[in-house]
């Protein structure tokens, strides 16, 4: 009896030794976003391994030990509770997660998606080779004689398996289920071990580009619905990341681990992120810089064209290549009424909500009017300072400095009474009556009405 | 390579020697229903003991062979199958899932339950010594240095583990989710390793048998919305059973073998259970007669009060209140208008792990070969019972919490539903899409794009071609392939005309609409309300 009560306290003893090593792999890697596929500097390798090696060496003595204490059988004691990184749902945790789900699966059906369902486990070597170093994070299942099980890791691979054993062609499908990864949840707040996805894939030969602009039209139809506060969404393309370091001087072999660090700067400064490729990753400097003048860019569909202009990038093809595609890809979203959500956060220098702007000529005292009277209203706008400005030149003015809406004067409406009102992202127009004009436009940028 | 080679093979040989044992084993399994909890005759035990070594040795020799083989990264070659045992759902699949989940759920809901849900793997301690025999049909998952896990094998355990845990002493739930037990797929037909339960359950004290009662009302209820035929509930009772196997002899020891062999009286003769009782299992043969006149007796309320006057039976103090229990279950499940879908069956002894009361099961009833012919049971639907002990067991200080539930088997009846459907010629919808914008010339691509996007947010449900110039005639037939039942159809004449032509596929009726007027159109030939409030 005490030998097996000492025998119980080393093995808790080592528990916790491995559990002290976790926490320190963990530690230097909280830096470091989890992305499938990402690169890492030798000297991380290096040091990875070291960790990773002693670790593996401290669990292998911990099943030995416990290998020593034998079956648990017969143990009286209960312990209450779910698995680590797992959770129940209550019921109100069910109505919360109902409603979310209801306004997801009712947008995959509005775009015609079908469902399907997979088990959740696969065999080991469906999901083997597929998700690179975070394939240590695979939850296995005992070989109990029969066939190598893991559970899955996302939904992803599962549906190729789906599509290649089906020899399927072409399919719009949507699929909701849970997924499993043996996370350290301790060290990323609300990081489950399990939890819930919500795929929609299409897949299928298609024209180019009709597809992807209906995948960001359901992103954004989702997010909106679910009324969880404003988003942005962010587009880029691998030929234009590929194409852009190519021309910089980055050599192929630094590709993925150059990546790895550009896509930090959505958390640290780029000074950060420079430091990273030249200090750690043994980029030159000039080829940073270069880099940089690039990846801090962003915008609308003006950069995309400022960019095929762009005499480095525009020489190279696969550059071109994403260019093209996201340009007509612009022009899709533009259509679905979705552009202004598929800018980046706009680098503004001013915050000029309304331009004042003329139809026609000889209408400056009408416009000084009208901006006059929204300056009193506390609304932030402009004018050009023209006499008779042409209304393209004053269009074109807020596509430059992002100035969102446009008040438009014209003889026929100054008659009517109304002021044509325009959104510069999707260019539609609305007559609005000149008294109700200050609350609309506080209205659409969500101001309070009353300033109180 | 070829040392490689020759180890492959190795394994190979090995693992078919493995699989031939296992499939030994499950024939001489095949007569005994899956059951939890059923008991062994010394022989059989013996004998699978026996067959049990001898699998676990070659288990054990296939292991090896396999760690010689080293890890597997790097293998190129991809299998394209599922697990054993398990299998997707395609979108008709899923169709048919949902439209008997819609049917369960409904009625859940109508009963006033809450839902709730669980991790798909408990620790291993959780689900220990819950499962009797069965225990080792549960899935483990591999050490890998933390916690022990293993796959759930019900959703019973774990609703008794989620209110010890939040120490709840009542609630009326349901739980739909998929549980998992390695179990031989090929011997029984349709048996999965990966399937649904659909669980109800009430917990909590409550005055005797109305939640038992209502646990009846809903199994009915929803068999017969599921319109898959005509169906029995068999009701027994634990302490009946207890009670009525004292009074005939029965040893202690043997309680749970005998039970087990009882239980097969739906499948196979009185002979052959006797048979087995006295022949492998050493029951006295007096013993067995006597066990015969009670089991082979089935009726209504009729039947419980005719046991309530049996002498012998009548002694047994378990017996009566169990009978007591029944009389008052069927008052109430008169009240509730199903006494007549009720059958007080002696010869039910399921799972007996944990119910220590009342316990039912639902089969479907073929229709009888010739007129007069009783109707045969051909596999259970649902089944429960109560367990008035199982929380206790999670409890730190043993509190109870008494519960009665009951568990739908959705697999079968998934089967039945979709051949139902077939043999109707209903066609079954994967989408719901109800609009497709089309186009009658070439470089509409533009025009179609914002006129499903407008769609969209109007909340219909609408798709388009991702082709910029597709014929019409594809347009229409990728509509019948599909079953959407209505297209807008922009043309170059019709845009200037401000209008959009709606065609009813079935019909093939066109009719000109104008632009503003589209959606409204759409919602009420789709009669959806007008107005989104």
């Amino acid at each position: 009896m005490a030998e097996r009560a000492a025998l119980e306290e080393l093995v808790r003893l080592q528990g916790e030794r491995v559990r002290g090593l976790k926490q320190q792999k963990a530690s230097a890697e909280q830096v470091r976003p989890r992305r499938q596929g990402r690169g890492q500097s030798k000297a991380e390798e290096d040091r990875a391994g070291v960790v990773c090696t002693e670790i593996e060496e401290e669990v292998a003595k911990l099943l030995k030990l416990k290998a020593q204490l034998g079956p648990d059988e017969g143990k009286q004691k209960f312990v209450l509770k779910t698995p680590k990184g797992t959770r129940d749902y209550s019921p109100r945790q069910m109505a919360v997660r109902e409603k979310v789900f209801e306004v997801i699966i009712s947008c995959f059906k509005r775009h015609g998606a079908e469902v399907i369902d997979t088990p959740v486990f696969e065999l080991k070597e469906t999901l083997t080779g597929k998700y690179g170093e975070d394939s240590k994070l695979i939850y296995d299942l005992k070989d109990q004689g029969g066939e190598l099980l893991s559970l899955r890791y996302d939904l992803t691979v599962p549906f190729a398996r789906y599509l290649a054993m089906n020899k399927l062609t072409n399919i719009k499908r949507y699929h909701i289920a849970k997924v499993y990864r043996r996370d350290n949840p301790a060290m990323t707040r609300g990081r489950y071990r399990e939890f819930y996805q919500c795929d929609f894939d299409i897949a299928g030969q298609f024209d180019p580009m009709i597809p992807d602009a209906e995948c960001l039209k359901i992103m954004c139809e989702i997010l909106s619905s679910l009324q969880i506060g404003d988003f942005l969404v962010k587009v880029n393309d691998r030929r234009i990341l590929d194409g852009m370091f190519a021309i910089c001087g980055v050599p192929d072999s630094k590709f993925r681990t150059i990546c790895s660090s550009v896509d930090k700067l959505d958390k640290v400064s780029w000074e950060e992120v420079k430091n990273e490729m030249v200090g750690e990753k043994g980029l030159a400097p000039e080829v940073a810089d270069h880099i940089g003048d690039y990846v801090q860019q962003h915008g609308g569909v003006s950069l995309v064209k400022q960019l095929l202009q762009d005499p480095k990038l525009s020489q190279n093809k696969q550059a071109l290549e994403g260019l093209g595609d996201l340009k007509l890809l612009f022009e899709y979203l533009t259509l679905f009424g979705i552009a202004d959500k598929a800018l980046e956060e706009k680098v503004r220098t001013t915050e000029t909500q309304v331009l004042v702007a003329s139809a026609q000529k000889k209408l400056l005292e009408e416009r000084l009017k009208l901006v006059s009277e929204l300056w009193d209203a506390g609304i932030k706008a402009e004018l050009l300072y023209k006499k008779n400005p042409k209304l393209l030149n004053q269009l074109q003015y807020c596509e430059e400095t992002g100035i969102p809406l446009v008040a438009i004067i014209g003889e026929q409406e100054l008659k009517d009474g109304v002021i044509k009102l325009r959104s510069v992202a999707s260019r539609e127009e609305v007559d609005i009556r000149r008294e109700d004009l200050v609350e609309e436009i506080k209205r659409r940028t969500n101001q309070p009405i009353c300033i109180c």
